[in-house]
């Protein structure tokens, strides 16, 4: 690629696509799977400004961008098992209530 | 227009369609599936952006090992059809003002991007093997990275004890 550009805005167009669907959705595991779209795009811009700087480090905050991902996933879908154990659903919607 | 050019024109039009099956679709294991699409093209356009390990690492972490996670709780739940309370909302201004929100931020972000960017893109070719990045992440990164690796831990303790049966 001679041009970051066009990269820049198709990471660009996917975090506004995450955005909205976490805005727009209500059930929690469409939002987290939106919240995991916005990551992506995250991760797509420092890859290519990693490749614009001539320079790694953009490529290693993508790993560590994945790690805290991947924590985030197994944390927040243990809470989604857990908060569905009580209230037989996933629409955040009814979690209006701090008493489990 | 390069052939790289065109291919990556291909593969951002089926990333931005897959991003839109995930946002519309009904059920949420058509959902995970465009989200596995989703990310597969955007491992292609890591390839094109010389980051051949970051794809491979894309591939095997994201569209793997957490997709699986998240299709296997779809399926734990049974939550694959969702409810009819998802799209009908409990304010009914909330989905027009998102979209609109929406399209403010990608004005924004468009706005910066297509003024403040510019220049061409670095000549020299970086060392992007793993080796390389193995070193880098063993000497320059080597605090932050015994710190994800805590995190990680305490992720999957979390993880455990949350799901575990009182």
């Amino acid at each position: 690629m001679t041009s970051i550009e066009p990269v820049i805005l198709l990471s660009a167009v996917l975090f506004t696509i995450g955005a909205v669907g976490v805005l727009t959705r209500r059930n929690a595991l469409m939002i987290f799977m939106s919240v995991e779209l916005m990551l992506n795009a995250a991760n797509l811009a420092f890859v290519a400004f990693a490749q614009q700087w001539g320079n790694l480090d953009g490529q290693l905050f993508v790993f560590f961008v994945m790690a805290v991902a991947a924590a985030e996933v197994a944390v927040g879908l243990a809470l989604i098992v857990a908060i569905f154990r009580t209230k037989h659903s996933t629409d955040v919607d009814e979690l209006s209530q701090l008493r489990g | 227009m390069s052939v790289e050019f065109f291919l990556f024109l291909l593969v951002a039009a089926v990333a931005v369609v897959a991003a839109l099956g995930l946002l519309l679709s009904r059920n949420a294991i058509y959902a995970a599936m465009f989200l596995i699409l989703n990310m597969a093209s955007v491992a292609v356009i890591y390839l094109l952006l010389n980051a051949p390990f970051i794809a491979a690492v894309q591939v095997a972490v994201y569209a793997g090992a957490i997709m699986v996670l998240f299709v296997f709780v779809i399926m734990l739940l049974g939550a694959e059809k969702l409810n009819p309370a998802d799209t009908k909302l409990a304010l009914k201004w909330q989905r027009p003002l998102s979209i609109v929100l929406g399209m403010a931020l990608f004005l924004l972000l468009g706005a910066v991007i297509l003024t403040r960017l510019g220049g061409a893109v670095a000549a020299k070719m970086i060392d992007t093997s793993p080796l390389a990045i193995g070193k880098a992440l063993f000497t320059t990164y080597l605090l932050p990275f015994e710190v994800v690796s805590v995190l990680l831990l305490a992720a999957v303790v979390g993880a455990v004890v949350l799901t575990k049966k009182s």
